[in-house]
């Protein structure tokens, strides 16, 4: 329990945790309402063709069907982000992957709904198929979305900081790679579910498992054209989101329409196979780096490309894009940056954000980099990251502001705790140690469309008898946030957590929050809730001052109690409400947060800001069978600087599971597509898109490093995302100190660890990993003079300056 | 199309209990839809995640691989009989404490596993807990809080 606090850094149960374990949370699956009809999707089959004809009477005519749609009851185009509005509820004109949905049925069951889909005619014409970043490229038509300007290049970045020219030029010595970082998805358990209710006053209400139910609720006033005030989102507990759940969906919309039509309420629950369609998972990239530096290792610059398959729509990718580009430089001090990104089109499910959104990819190459630099210097790794930290306070060469920094805390430990001075280097043929370290933003500092509003909103009402109720937009996908505005309601009233009641992401009744993505809720909504509650707590405090003739200063809340103790007065904390009441009305109070304001004005500066940074540190051991090319982790130590941990114990749960994410991204997890068989999906299952079972998972030695955040409530920093990064590169530094191979990849499987020992088996370098990256023609860069060297973080005026390499 | 429901007799979390299902129904359907059991999850229903977990006679079983009609006459044990009335299941109370649900769209499963390997192995170890829940995925927790709960509440069975 940390200095000052009563219930903030303790170990407590979450909230809903009886709930939970009773069976009692109530997903999107469980809303059943009376004469619920149920709706199916109809899917292409086609990567890429266009539509000549779809007849639903078939459907139509079928027992128990009520109604059927097709892609023109919602011809609005919407998308998360404003700058790529390329989707539709039901495709119109043409289908961009195996899986988009072009029509949808509402029938009395769900099966005589699934029936009605065979008797639907779809006429498709196909189209050329693009399924690789580099066909992408070099096929600028057919074009996925005719829209598009460049053919199917969706996006193309290009950023520079200093000047990344004379920093190589400068250097001692360039380490040079490319990598290859495989796509993979969410794999939450609970599959995508909503419900929609119609009223015939026009009022729509959708109960869904989203992330994001502001932004559901904005798509949704769009596609069906109602006032936002005549929509309710409701968003159900989420069994599990990791990204996956923060794009409004097409099957949203779907069950909304018909519940329109037909005037009952319409239910879909995905099947899993859909849910791998609905995708929106890590983009895979491909990457290469190049990091500059000095004799003694500290880096002078660093040049970033990134090549992003962003399959079939915008969703965040343009986000995305500057992301595997933004967060190389608030680990270490990196004075010269240049960063490149493109993303491509290409007949696939569409990629979204995942658990890191973008940053995994770029951190894979950076920590392998610093590994190599390590052993070409001579450095122990170690070393070369403690030598070179970003400092606290301080704006990067990119005009990132971080905070506090409790990065080299973290390295130590880890260090310590796993051996690493004995035993790194030294352990037997076939076991290793890897390190990475990382970081991530706690909260995005911009939101998704352009306003000036807060991004996190809070309600806090008091009731006489000594109820408490917050109100916020925030939903809980698991990671613990109900609990979180709980705590620090209970923290700020000096009452017990658990007379608190928590409504939670609910557009009619809920102030908005943004959602549940980019590790944001501890700190934009913890910052809004501590307001709304000590407003709450003031009002109390000025009643009862009031009433008793005594000073403000004279009462303090705690154990449920407001007491005046030079007065030898004590109060139940319901007195002190009513007395309250009666001298000010009921009392409801709120609070909202906005980030501050960003450091960079140049084009691009949006994506990377954030009110405080994370940082991880990480050390795997690993046992590599030679023979079968087997990567087993045996151990990890992660070292997490969360700055003030709210609840210790969701914390730490917070870490293991991240760690358990990472590991199965690094080791097996991959969306993979017949390249040759029409871009169809490989593997839509649980069984066959691997995952780490009870039986692969490893032992996690977790410490919490606390160096409070001045931009935090409490100190407060994120976790639910940051300890992810490490554990990719960390295992493939660590196959490499235990077989002196390496793998550019992830994943890293048995055969391209094998076929990396094949390769320094036949005397060729040891390593297996991409060859080439495609030739793009990358736009002249926006250049911005860093910090250090006088920037004031706007853009050099286009023409000055140096050419583009 | 629309076929004839079926009758089939149960014993679900003690409860004498008759159904009438379509005859293609599974059980998790049957509990879910028929019983109004929500508790019970599902994240494949194909047997692959395990969430659909519920002990017949005992012994778990993915619900979603089994027809209702198939289990006439059996006890069904799902979440929502796993505590006795008021009094949380030692199990329940160490996954609540100890954060072994996050999302929880597994616990139920999860719970039902381990209840069955408690009875079976009172004393069980980190391995055979690891082992018994092999057929359960969980994406959010990394099985270790679910394993340390585990472990105390087969330690507070044995002292009971
Ligand atoms: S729902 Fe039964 S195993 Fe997945
Ligand atoms: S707690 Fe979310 S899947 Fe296990």
């Amino acid at each position: 329990m940390s200095e000052g606090h009563r219930i903030i850094g303790r170990n407590l149960r979450k909230i809903d945790a009886i709930d939970k374990v009773t069976g009692r949370t109530r997903y999107a699956d469980d809303v059943v309402l009376p004469r619920m009809l149920y709706c199916k999707l109809l899917r292409s089959p086609v990567a890429h063709a266009n539509i000549k004809r779809i007849d639903l009477s078939g459907a139509l005519a079928q027992e128990g069907v009520v109604a059927a749609i097709s892609g023109e009851t919602m011809p609005t185009a919407y998308g998360i982000l404003p700058v790529s509005e390329d989707e539709h509820a039901l495709c119109i004109d043409k289908v961009r992957f195996i899986g988009d949905p072009v029509a949808a049925v509402a029938a009395e069951t769900e099966h005589a709904a699934e029936l009605a889909l065979d008797a639907i005619e779809l006429e498709l014409e196909p189209l050329e198929t693009i399924g690789s970043v580099e066909k992408a490229i070099n096929t600028p038509e057919p074009r996925i979305h005719p829209g598009n300007r460049r053919g199917n290049i969706h996006k193309l970045v290009s950023l520079e900081f200093g000047d990344i020219e004379q920093a190589f030029a400068e250097a001692d010595h360039v380490e040079e790679g490319l990598f290859h970082y495989g796509g993979n998805t969410h794999l939450a358990m609970e599959q995508h579910a909503a419900v929609a209710d119609w009223s015939p006053d026009g009022r729509l209400t959708l109960w869904s498992s989203t992330q994001t139910p502001h932004y559901v609720h904005r798509v949704l006033a769009k596609v069906l054209d109602l006032p936002a005030a005549q929509v309710r989102v409701i968003a159900t507990p989420n069994g599990g989101g990791f990204g996956g759940k923060t794009d409004p969906f097409n099957h949203e919309l779907a069950v909304c329409k018909l519940a329109m039509l037909t005037g009952r309420p319409v239910k879909i629950c995905l099947t899993r196979e859909e849910v791998f369609y609905c995708h929106r998972g890590r983009h895979a990239t491909l990457i290469q780096a190049r990091t500059a530096v000095k004799r003694d290792g500290t880096i002078t610059g660093m040049h970033f490309r990134t090549l992003l398959d962003g399959g079939a729509y915008g969703s965040y990718g343009v986000a995305s894009t500057f992301y595997t580009g933004a967060l190389q430089t608030v680990t270490y001090e990196v004075p010269h940056y240049r960063f490149d990104g493109g993303r491509l089109f290409t007949n696939k499910p569409p990629c979204g954000p995942k658990r890191g959104h973008g940053t995994p990819q770029p951190r894979f190459a950076l920590e392998i980099q610093l590994d190599r630099i390590a052993a070409a210097l001579r450095i122990d790794p170690a070393d070369l990251r403690l030598q070179q930290i970003q400092p606290a306070n301080s704006l990067t060469s990119n005009y990132l502001r971080i905070g506090s920094i409790g990065l080299a805390k973290c390295i130590k430990t880890v260090v310590e705790a796993s051996g690493w001075r004995e035993r790194y280097g030294k352990l037997e043929r076939g076991r290793g140690l890897g390190l990475a370290c990382s970081s991530y933003l706690s909260g995005a500092g911009l939101p998704i469309y352009w306003n000036e509003m807060p991004h996190s909103a809070a309600t806090v009402k008091l009731d006489r008898g000594g109820g408490v109720t917050v109100f916020c937009g925030s939903t809980d996908v698991g990671q613990g946030s109900d609990s979180v505005l709980a705590f620090v309601v209970a923290e700020e009233l000096g009452i017990d957590p658990y007379q608190i009641r928590v409504v939670t992401a609910d557009t009619d009744l809920t102030p908005v929050d943004l959602g549940s993505y980019s590790s944001r809720v501890t700190v934009m909504t913890g910052h809004a809730t501590r307001q709304a509650a000590a407003a709450a707590r003031e009002r109390v405090r000025s009643g009862v001052a009031e009433k008793l003739a005594v000073s403000g200063e004279q009462i303090t809340f705690a154990d449920g109690k407001v007491r005046v103790a030079e007065k030898g007065i004590e109060l139940a904390f319901a007195e002190a409400v009513a007395i309250a009441e009666a001298r000010h009305g009921t009392i409801v109070t709120s609070g909202s947060y906005k980030p501050p304001e960003t450091a960079g004005k140049f084009k691009g500066a949006g994506v990377g800001p954030s009110p405080a940074y994370s940082y991880s540190a990480g050390i795997v051991e690993v046992e590599v069978d030679e023979q079968t090319g087997f990567v087993t982790p045996i151990k990890v130590w992660m070292a997490h600087d969360i700055g003030q941990a709210i609840n210790r114990s969701a914390v730490i749960g917070q870490v293991e599971g991240s760690v358990y994410m990472g590991l199965g991204e690094a080791l097996m997890e991959e969306m993979v597509y017949r390249e040759k068989r029409n871009l169809v999906h490989k593997i839509p299952s649980m069984l066959e898109y691997k995952s780490l079972t009870s039986l692969e998972m490893c032992e996690v030695e977790t410490f919490l490093i606390e160096d409070p955040d001045p931009n935090g409530p409490y100190g407060a920093k994120e976790v639910g995302q940051g300890p992810l990064l490490p554990m990719p590169p960390a295992i493939a530094n660590a196959v490499y100190d235990a077989v002196g191979v390496r793998v550019d990849m992830v994943p890293v499987t048995p055969s391209r660890v094998m076929a990396a020992l094949d390769a320094a088996a036949r005397g060729k370098a040891p390593r297996h990993g991409p060859e080439r990256m495609p030739q793009v023609s990358w736009p002249e860069p926006t250049r911005v003079t860093p910090p250090w060297a006088g920037g004031d973080g706007h853009a050099q005026r286009p023409g000055s300056g140096k050419q583009a390499s | 199309m629309l076929v004839d429901k079926i009758t089939v007799n149960l014993k679900i979390n003690g409860l004498a209990t008759e159904l009438r299902v379509p005859p293609q129904k599974t059980l998790l359907e049957a509990l879910r839809e028929e019983a109004g059991l929500t508790g019970t999850k599902h994240g494949c229903e194909l047997g692959e995640c395990g969430a659909c977990t519920v002990l017949i006679n005992g012994s778990p079983q993915l619900s979603c691989l089994v027809l209702a009609a198939a289990c006439d006459g059996a006890e069904v044990l799902t979440i929502e009989g796993l505590a006795n009335g008021p009094e949380l299941h030692p199990l329940q109370s160490a996954f609540a404490e100890l954060g072994a649900a996050q999302c929880g769209y597994c616990t139920p499963g999860v719970l039902l596993a381990a209840a069955a390997l408690l009875v079976r192995n009172p004393s069980p170890t980190r391995d055979e807990i690891r082992q018994a829940l092999s057929g359960n995925l969980c994406r959010c927790t990394g099985y270790l809080q679910i394993w340390n709960a585990v472990e105390r509440a087969a330690e507070q069975l044995r002292t009971r």
